[in-house]
C-alpha cells in the first residue's frame, strides 16, 4: 500500500499539476496579486453555494467533450474535430427540437439521439478519411471541423436565424422541449447523462473485450494487429462513438438554457479544449478523466470568480492547464532517489 | 474578370504566413521532430511582434522580437522530445493550448484590453512593391531551405538525422544538435509568420488571430512532401484558396462559406495527393501516410 501511495506522489501527473499550480503562483506575484488568495478564491468560487451550480453545468460540457476525446485516445487515436461534432449535434438538436411533430418529451429523446447521430456521422467521416484516403485522422478530424462550424454558423445566421434578433441565434425551442433542470439551477438532467456516459465507459474499458481490444492498441498497435485487433474498424468505431459524445454535448448545450442554439455559445467557452486536456491528464483513463474534468471545471468557473475579486484574468487558468500538460507531455517527474531513500527507511 | 492581378496580390498575402510556417515545420519534418505547435509559435510572434512595435514604434524590431520570441517558445519542443523524449503531438498540442491563453493573459495584464487590440499609432510593416517585405523573406527563405536541404553539407546532416539517426551519430554528427536547431530555425520561421500576420496583413493583435493557419501549415508540409518548393506549391494553393473566398465574398457568398473553403481545398487536395501515392505503392502500403 505504501508502495502504491509512494508511486502515486511520484508519478508525472502529480509533479505536472503541482508544477501548473506553482507556476501559476509566480505569475500571480508577477500581476502583483496574492497567489493564496487568488486561489482560495478559485477554490471559493467554483465550489461554494454560489458556484458549485456553475461548475457542475460546466462540468456537464467538459466531462462529456473529455469522454469523447478519451475514448478514441485509449486506442492512441487523436480526435482533434470535437468542435465540428459537437457543434453539428447542437444544431441538430435544435432543429430537430423546433421542427418535430412529437410530444415535448420525447422531442427531447428525438432531438438527443439527432444529436448523437450527427456527431457521430461527421466524426465517422474523419475516420473514413484516414482508412481509406490516408489523411491522417489528427488532420482529417481537425480540418473537417472549420467547415461544420462555418455551417452551423451560417444555418443560425440566415435560413434559421430568429426572425427579428439581432443575435445570430435560432429561435427558442418550443415550451417543454428542453432537460429538466434540478430544482432551480441550471444543473439539468445532462450531468446525469454525461456522468451515465463516463459509467459506460468505464464497464467497457475495464469489463469488456472490446475495452481490452482498444487498451492494447493504445499500449502497442503493432502488437494489436498482430493480435488480431482489426484497426480499421475499431477507428471507424471509436471515432464513431467519440463523435456521438460530442454531438450529445452539443445536444445538451441546446436543450438547456437559453433553449437554442446561439452561434459561438458551445465553441467559445473551449469546452473541446479543455476535454482534450482533461483526457490527456488522466492518460484517458475513465476515473482518472472524471476527476480530470471536475478539476479543470473547478479551474475554469474559479477562474472567473478570480477575476471578480482581484482582477487577475481569468485566462490565467487556460494558461495553468496549458502547463500541465506541456510538463506531462515532457514526462518530468520528480527525482526518484527522493523517493527510493525514504523508501528504504520504510 | 474573376482572375486578374487583384486576386494574385490577395492570394500572395494570405500565402506568406503559411508559407513562412510550414517551411519550418518542413525543416522539422526532414530533422525527424514532428513539430504540430506552428499554431502556437505563430501566436507567440503575432503578440510580441505587436507589443514590441507598440512600445517602442519600430515594426522592424518587433518582427525581429517575434522570432526571437517564437524561437524561444520553440525550446519547449525542442526539449520535451529531443531531451526527454516526450510525445511530439501531445506537446504541439498543449504548445498551441498555451500560447492562447498565454497571450490572451497577456493582452490583458499587458494591454488590459479584451478580445482585440487595435490602436491607429500601432505601426505596420511598410509595403514594397504592394507586398510586405517578409513576403520577399520568405520565398527567399524557400530557396535557400532547398539549396541547403539538397546541396549543402548541413542539409544532408539534417536530412540523415532525420532518416537514421543512430547512423548519423556513427559517423559523429549529433541528431540532438541538429534536431535543436531544425526546431530553433522552425520558430524563427514561425515568429516572422506571426509578425507578418499581426504587422503586415493586418495590424492589430486578436485572440486566437492564427485561425488555424498552423494546422494549415502542417498540412502544407504533408502536402508538400517537406519538400520546400513543395511546400510553397501547397501554401500557394491555400493563399488561392482564401483570396479566391474573399472575392467571392464580393459576389454574394455568405462569409461562413468562404470561411470553410481554404480548409475543404486542403482536404481536397490531401485526398488526391495521398489517392495517388497510394496507388503506387500498393499493395506493400501499411495505410497511414507517413
Amino acid at each position: 500500500m505504501n508502495n502504491r501511495i509512494l508511486g502515486a506522489l511520484r508519478s508525472p501527473i502529480t509533479f505536472s499539476v503541482l508544477a501548473g499550480v506553482l507556476i501559476g503562483a509566480l505569475f500571480l506575484v508577477g500581476t502583483g496579486a496574492d497567489p493564496i488568495a487568488s486561489y482560495e478564491a478559485v477554490l471559493t468560487g467554483s465550489l461554494g453555494a454560489d458556484g458549485i451550480g456553475s461548475t457542475l453545468t460546466t462540468g456537464t460540457s467538459v466531462l462529456g467533450m473529455a469522454l469523447a476525446l478519451a475514448i478514441p485516445l485509449r486506442a492512441g487515436l487523436i480526435n482533434l474535430g470535437g468542435d465540428g461534432q459537437m457543434v453539428l449535434g447542437g444544431i441538430t438538436a435544435a432543429v430537430t427540437g423546433l421542427y418535430s411533430p412529437l410530444p415535448a418529451p420525447l422531442t427531447v429523446v428525438l432531438a438527443l439521439l439527432a444529436g448523437m447521430a450527427a456527431g457521430a456521422a461527421y466524426a465517422a467521416l474523419a475516420a473514413l478519411c484516414e482508412n481509406h484516403f490516408g489523411v491522417p485522422l489528427l488532420v482529417s478530424s481537425l480540418l473537417l471541423s472549420y467547415p461544420a462550424v462555418s455551417l452551423a454558423s451560417y444555418l443560425a445566421r440566415y435560413p434559421l436565424k430568429e426572425p427579428g434578433s439581432s443575435l445570430p441565434q435560432t429561435r427558442s425551442l418550443p415550451d417543454g422541449v428542453a432537460l429538466p433542470a434540478f430544482g432551480d439551477s441550471t444543473v439539468t438532467w445532462g450531468l446525469v447523462l454525461v456522468v451515465l456516459a463516463a459509467a459506460a465507459y468505464w464497464f467497457t474499458d475495464q469489463r469488456t473485450a472490446i475495452g481490452y481490444e482498444i487498451r492494447m492498441t493504445g499500449l502497442n498497435s503493432r502488437f494489436a494487429a498482430y493480435a488480431g485487433v482489426e484497426r480499421r474498424g475499431l477507428t471507424l468505431k471509436l471515432m464513431s462513438v467519440s463523435g456521438a459524445t460530442a454531438g450529445l454535448v452539443g445536444a445538451i448545450g441546446v436543450l438547456s438554457f437559453p433553449y437554442r442554439f446561439v452561434d459561438g455559445s458551445l465553441t467559445a467557452p473551449g469546452y473541446t479544449w479543455t476535454g482534450l486536456t482533461a483526457a490527456l491528464l488522466a492518460t484517458a483513463a475513465p476515473l482518472g478523466t472524471v476527476v480530470a474534468s471536475f478539476f479543470f471545471a473547478v479551474l475554469q468557473v474559479g477562474g472567473l470568480a478570480m477575476e471578480r475579486t482581484t482582477e487577475v484574468p481569468r485566462e490565467l487558468t487556460q494558461v495553468l492547464q496549458a502547463i500541465v500538460i506541456v510538463f506531462l507531455a515532457a514526462r518530468l517527474r520528480f527525482p526518484s532517489r527522493w523517493f527510493n531513500r525514504r523508501k528504504e527507511a520504510v | 474578370m474573376f482572375f486578374d492581378s487583384d486576386l494574385l496580390m490577395s492570394a500572395l498575402r494570405a500565402l506568406t504566413p503559411i508559407l513562412l510556417a510550414a517551411l519550418g515545420g518542413a525543416i522539422c519534418e526532414r530533422a525527424g521532430v514532428f513539430n504540430i505547435g506552428l499554431e502556437g509559435m505563430m501566436l507567440m510572434g503575432c503578440f510580441t511582434a505587436v507589443a514590441t512595435s507598440w512600445f517602442t514604434g519600430s515594426p522592424w524590431l518587433g518582427v525581429l522580437a517575434a522570432a526571437l520570441a517564437a524561437a524561444a517558445y520553440s525550446l519547449i519542443l525542442a526539449v520535451g522530445t529531443v531531451t526527454l523524449r516526450g510525445d511530439a503531438v501531445v506537446l504541439g498540442v498543449a504548445m498551441n493550448l498555451l500560447a492562447v491563453g498565454l497571450t490572451s493573459f497577456l493582452l490583458r495584464t499587458v494591454f488590459g484590453v479584451q478580445g482585440t487590440f487595435d490602436d491607429p499609432s500601432l505601426a505596420g510593416l511598410p509595403l514594397i512593391g504592394g507586398l510586405s517585405p517578409l513576403a520577399y523573406v520568405s520565398w527567399a527563405a524557400v530557396a535557400v531551405a532547398a539549396l541547403m536541404l539538397s546541396r549543402h553539407v548541413w542539409g544532408l546532416r539534417l536530412r540523415g538525422v532525420g532518416e537514421a539517426p543512430d547512423a548519423a551519430a556513427t559517423l559523429g554528427v549529433s541528431p540532438t544538435k541538429y534536431k535543436y536547431a531544425a526546431v530553433l530555425v522552425s520558430g524563427v520561421l514561425c515568429g516572422l509568420a506571426g509578425a507578418q500576420l499581426a504587422l503586415g496583413n493586418v495590424t492589430l493583435f486578436t485572440e486566437n488571430m492564427t485561425a488555424g493557419r498552423g494546422w494549415i501549415a502542417v498540412v502544407a508540409v504533408m502536402l508538400g512532401r517537406a519538400l520546400p518548393l513543395g511546400v510553397l506549391l501547397a501554401a500557394l494553393l491555400f493563399g488561392l484558396a482564401e483570396a479566391a473566398g474573399f472575392r467571392l465574398q464580393g459576389l454574394g457568398l455568405p462569409q461562413q462559406a468562404t470561411d470553410a473553403a481554404p480548409y475543404v481545398v486542403t482536404l481536397g487536395a490531401l485526398f488526391l495527393t495521398t489517392a495517388r501515392r497510394r496507388r503506387r505503392v500498393r499493395p506493400s502500403s501499411t495505410g497511414a501516410a507517413s
